[in-house]
């Protein structure tokens, strides 16, 4: 792997950019492998950079249906942040953010990270009680959440001119979680699939995986692909919302939803909000990207969908929620709009776990799980090498079920 | 955006209506079924690329709820699959 310096950037400069490294190899599809990883998203490219960095597994192919780094990684409005409510979830969250924060120097290649705070826009009294109690078991976890007045809000947030005392619901107070901040999505693709790819992980773009195969004991055995058959001992699934989809394939039945969520950004305007703004009660979210662009995502479509569009009453109910906040916005031309679909457990919890079928493992239940990427990739690599959980995730495998024992986060995860 | 037929007011707008969550089976007696029959009842619902069942609202017009076969490829709302009936 060509190292990413001043020093690279001044040699290709002196070439014209004309010799630059691919960034990973496509290499002939073999027949076999010791994991066989279906998904190149956030979580299946990092679960297949840290088998090979921290495990040692390095016979790994990541089979990919479409592009690399092409699914809803590239869709998603990039938040990451850690005030969740429960102790199984908080500690997860916050060495994920820990862990974003380090990247860059990680896997060489520059994540754009911008650390810039979340201030939620408190508008009802439940919700204020609700962020109050993440508050006291966030505290625990070194998770911040700080509760500021209206006037700090409005001076800190000076867009915000709506939701006076004459509103439907009046602005109460802001909550600031210092810890949240934004990044690249493409960076964080592309550095996970290159730094794999250097330690020897095969990356196979165009290969569809249409169903698992288990042998005559049960296990599983390997996948049929649109190019034939790969057998693997171990199968990831990291495919976001057609989880089922292929974990059906296999006889199994979980416990997740799929579901439409989606965004859309605006033309490119002045530094205007220098944090992520969530207003939970109103229901929508919104940051500026670096390029200028409000990046505003709102509520998800409510029935289950495999749509990637979005439907004219979300967008509409999301911008009218916009424009009671913030008025000024009414002048913003909007540019693109898009959607995702993504699979949500019964409890809104992520699932990773070694499925009842030995050898096929599970990583979905990613409702928001962008912020979740280094953290899931690194404990589902622990289990899938060792064969047991990582202490930060033994909270969400599949047990949780079968004993009724939720780790109950819905409605925590509507800031994404 | 849906056009959602209410038993009493014809096909009206989605933004009319306020989702009521998927049909699942009849509730089991928990003493009687299997433990994991009863997980499979509380937590699981299908899942698939097509058909499903599921309750809606007409809040905002009549009040009437009822229930629809929805397609999750294409929202089309469409007849119960054959094997259901
Ligand atoms: C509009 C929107 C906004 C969001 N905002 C946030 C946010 O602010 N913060 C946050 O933390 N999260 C957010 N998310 C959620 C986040 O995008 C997902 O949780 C996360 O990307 C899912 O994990 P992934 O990256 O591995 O998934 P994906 O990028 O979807 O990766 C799955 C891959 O599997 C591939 N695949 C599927 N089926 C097959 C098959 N049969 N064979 C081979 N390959 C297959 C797909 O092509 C895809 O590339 C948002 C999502 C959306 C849609
Ligand atoms: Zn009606």
């Amino acid at each position: 792997m060509q190292k990413y310096s001043l020093f690279s950037l001044a040699r290709n400069a002196l070439s014209g950019h004309r010799n630059w490294p691919l960034a990973w190899r496509s290499p002939p599809l073999k027949d076999r492998y010791d994991v066989v990883v279906i998904g190149a998203g956030g979580h299946g490219l990092a679960t297949a950079y840290y088998l090979a960095k921290e495990f040692g597994v390095i016979n790994i192919a990541v089979l990919e249906r479409g592009w690399l780094g092409g699914g809803n990684i590239a869709r998603n409005t990039v938040t990451i942040r850690s005030n969740y409510m429960r102790d199984a979830s908080i500690p997860f969250y916050v060495k994920s953010v820990a862990m974003y924060e380090g990247l860059t120097r990680e896997l060489n290649f520059n994540m754009m990270h911008s650390k810039r705070t979340m201030v939620d826009v408190v508008q009802t009294w439940p919700k204020l009680r609700e962020l109050r109690r993440r508050q006291l078991v966030m505290d625990i976890y070194g998770s911040t959440y700080e509760q500021i007045t209206t006037a700090e809000l409005r001076r800190r947030i000076p867009a915000l001119t709506g939701g006076g005392p004459e509103a439907r619901l009046p602005v109460i107070c802001g909550m600031v979680h210092t810890d949240a901040g934004v990044n690249r999505h493409d960076a964080v693709a592309w550095g996970y699939a290159r730094a794999a790819d250097a330690m020897g992980v095969e990356i196979h773009q165009q290969t569809a995986v249409h169903s698992l195969l288990r042998g005559a004991q049960g296990a599983i055995e390997g996948v049929a692909t649109s190019r034939g058959t790969v057998r693997a001992n171990k199968v990831v699934v990291a495919v976001s919302g057609h989880t089922t989809t292929l974990t059906e394939t296999a006889g199994l039945r979980l416990p997740l939803r799929t579901m439409n969520l989606t965004a859309f950004v605006s033309e490119p305007v002045q530094p205007l909000i220098d944090v992520i703004v969530n207003c939970p009660d109103s229901g929508f979210y919104f940051s500026q990207s670096d390029k200028g662009e409000m990046v505003i995502g709102g509520a998800p479509d409510m029935g289950q969908s495999f749509r990637r569009d979005i439907k004219q009453h979300v967008f509409e109910d999301t911008v009218s929620a916009m424009l009671s906040l913030f008025p000024r916005f009414k002048k913003l031309k909007l540019l693109r709009q898009w959607g995702g679909h993504l699979d949500i457990a019964h409890d809104a919890s992520p699932i990773m776990d070694q499925t009842e079928v030995p050898g096929l493992f599970v990583t979905a239940g990613w409702w928001g799980g962008y912020k979740a990427i280094p953290a899931g990739g690194l404990t589902l690599a622990h289990l899938v090498a060792k064969g047991a959980p990582h202490p930060l995730m033994a909270a969400f495998t599949l047990d949780r079920f079968r004993h009724l024992d939720f780790v109950m986060e819905a409605g925590t995860t509507t800031a994404r | 955006m849906l056009l959602i037929p209410c038993p009493f007011c014809g096909a009206r707008s989605e933004s009319e209506f306020i989702y009521g969550g998927p049909v699942r089976a009849a509730r089991p007696d928990p003493n009687v079924v299997s433990d994991a029959d009863w997980v499979d009842y509380l937590t699981v619902v299908p899942n698939p690329l097509g058909p499903v069942q599921e309750h809606w609202w007409h809040a905002r017009g009549c009040g009437e709820w009822l229930t629809i076969w929805r397609d999750t490829r294409t929202h089309d709302i469409v007849e119960a699959p054959d094997e259901i009936e």
